[in-house]
């Protein structure tokens, strides 16, 4: 009896574990090379379950893509003598420099505040800004300036309805990689929803790479400046002069 | 065609950069002004980032100086002595514009020191370039006119430390071209710029030195300050793009070969007039975009930095 009872308390844990996500990138690693200007990734992936598709609210799925997370200042400007002036800012101790959601439908449709607190799913949730300072009382529109700055820019996104999915098994998403990416490893989450609710998740990495020469300039600009701003005054005196001389020649040719 | 930047970390189009650096190193040529005054403001507007705009822009000025002084040293038209003092000064000053524009970064006030610095200056400049022209071009309408003063004697020439500067036909104290040195480093160091557009009107009207020298003068000093400038920027805020220099200058040179050229075929009042009214219309454009509310009140940008 208590073995039962306890099957029945299991059951519908055990029913949300019994569908998975199997899902692949179309590439794990973006070169950001010298004519890189964006790129786009397809995510896709299939719902495993070894029993039938469970009957109830339909299948959701959300994919997020999340590049690397750094300190932010946001500053506002307000009219002071007449000119418009930064005179507030607030430091966003943590803002992602991309974070783009796709789903299958309206974000506050498919998934609870709850879980999307618990999961740190939506834009909102992956900024965070603990102390602004006290005399400005206002910070959240700091946040949402920042959020809406970096949307302006492509940077974040949220695409609702963009995740197609077949027969509650197959899915797939594109999503717009900018070309103002910078590098580092993204953080791509794929979740399956049913009732708002979480029931399954998968996570991969996409690696963001400079490379070439875009690789080697940042390395000695960061590695080795002296050396940099060397080459930098070199060639730039280099390009003068053979200019210069090609001119001539052109001239008295 | 897209061409990514590494250090900027954001992709633009090639051509526009060729464009940009042509344009830029033409005036470099026509007018001797290095250009940053332009370049600057331009890149900020085309979504380069503001620390890396001013040091690049340095860069590229040193390139198209080179290739405009080059035809002035053919031409005999630098005062290499003088170009020295200038440098002395500019050299100091560009140290102390440096650690000027690294505090204002962090103080989150360098667009706005930036944007009030050209107004002023290019304001300035402007309307006292346009002014003197004016009256340069009506003189010169009104036929042969009584031959201008070379020695003037007012307050610059009372002070100690004179030297004899051949090319110029001057003999004056080194201390006004030293001050106007520093200020120019100054100016390099924060806005980006050679700082062409202040020292030529200074050269002419502060120092008196003849028109012929004085482009080649200020180019020879723009590519040492300018060139110590980049070199700061890259070794303390590795904001230096090479990526984007290299766009700017392949445009540049070209452009500053074509503007030394059809300098030559100009004449030297309509040149200034030329350049009054450009440093006036960006002057112009600059104030506006003070005065009118921004359409984005807000701004971000990394801690600690521009």
């Amino acid at each position: 009896m208590i073995r039962l009872l306890a099957f029945l308390l299991l059951l519908p844990a055990f029913a949300h574990a019994s569908e998975e996500v199997v899902a692949g990138l179309s590439h794990s690693e973006i070169s950001i090379t010298a004519n890189f200007d964006g790129s786009d990734i397809l995510i896709y992936g299939a719902v495993k379950r070894e029993e039938p598709i469970p009957g109830g609210p339909p299948l959701e799925v959300i994919v997020t893509v999340e590049g690397p997370s750094t300190p932010i200042m946001v500053r506002r400007k307000s009219r002071t003598f007449g000119i418009w002036v930064n005179t507030a800012g607030v430091e966003v101790d943590r803002a992602p420099s991309f974070y783009a959601v796709a789903t299958t439908g309206p974000l506050n449709e498919i998934l609870s505040q709850t879980e999307d607190l618990r999961q740190k799913i939506s834009v909102p949730q992956m900024i965070r800004s603990v102390g602004a300072p006290q005399e400005i009382a206002d910070s959240p529109a700091f946040t949402e300036a920042l959020i809406r700055i970096r949307e302006g820019n492509g940077l974040y996104s949220l695409k609702e309805g963009s995740v197609a999915l077949e027969e509650a098994t197959l899915f797939r998403t594109d999503i717009d990689l900018p070309a103002n990416l910078v590098e580092g490893n993204y953080l791509t989450r794929i979740f399956l929803l049913r009732d708002k609710l979480v029931i399954a998740k998968h996570e991969a990495f996409i690696d963001v790479r400079k490379v070439g020469l875009e690789r080697w300039l940042y390395d000695l600009a960061n590695g080795q400046p002296m050396i940099y701003g060397i080459l930098a005054l070199v060639l730039a005196a280099l390009a003068g002069w053979l200019a210069s001389t090609a001119f001539r020649l052109l001239r008295n040719g | 065609m897209q061409i990514y930047l590494p250090i900027a970390e954001v992709s633009v189009n090639a051509f526009l950069l060729f464009g940009l650096g042509g344009l830029v190193g033409m005036l470099s040529g026509l007018f001797g002004v290095g250009g940053g005054f332009l370049i600057t403001p331009l890149l900020f507007f085309i979504g380069i980032p503001p620390t890396v705009a001013v040091a690049t822009g340095a860069n590229q000025v040193v390139a198209s100086s080179v290739s405009g002084v080059l035809a002035h040293i053919k031409r005999r038209t630098v005062d290499f002595r003088m170009g020295v003092v200038l440098l002395a000064g500019g050299l100091l000053g560009s140290a102390l514009g440096i650690w000027v524009f690294n505090l204002l970064s962090r103080l989150g006030q360098i667009d706005l020191v930036v944007q009030l610095s050209y107004v002023v200056f290019l304001g300035l400049i402007g309307l006292l370039m346009l002014q003197e022209s004016l009256r340069a071009l009506r003189r010169a309408r009104k036929g042969p006119a009584a031959p201008i003063k070379r020695h003037q004697h007012i307050w610059v020439h009372k002070l100690p430390l004179k030297m004899k500067f051949r090319t110029s036909g001057l003999y004056i104290s080194v201390a006004p071209p030293l001050l106007v040195g520093v200020l120019v480093g100054v100016l390099a160091a924060i806005m980006g710029v050679g700082g062409g557009f202040i020292m030529v009107p200074a050269m002419i009207y502060l120092l008196g030195m003849p028109t012929k020298v004085v482009i080649g003068t200020s180019l020879f000093q723009i590519i040492f300050v300018t060139g110590f400038t980049t070199f700061m920027h890259a070794w303390t805020n590795q904001s230096v793009d090479l990526m984007l220099a290299m766009m700017l200058i392949i445009g540049g040179v070209v452009g500053a070969q074509i503007g030394t050229r059809i300098g030559a075929k100009l004449r030297a009042e309509q040149l200034r007039i030329l350049l009054a009214l450009l440093v006036l219309l960006v002057c112009l454009k600059l104030g506006i975009d003070l005065l009118i509310e921004p359409g984005e009140l807000y701004s971000i940008s990394a801690v600690g930095g521009a």
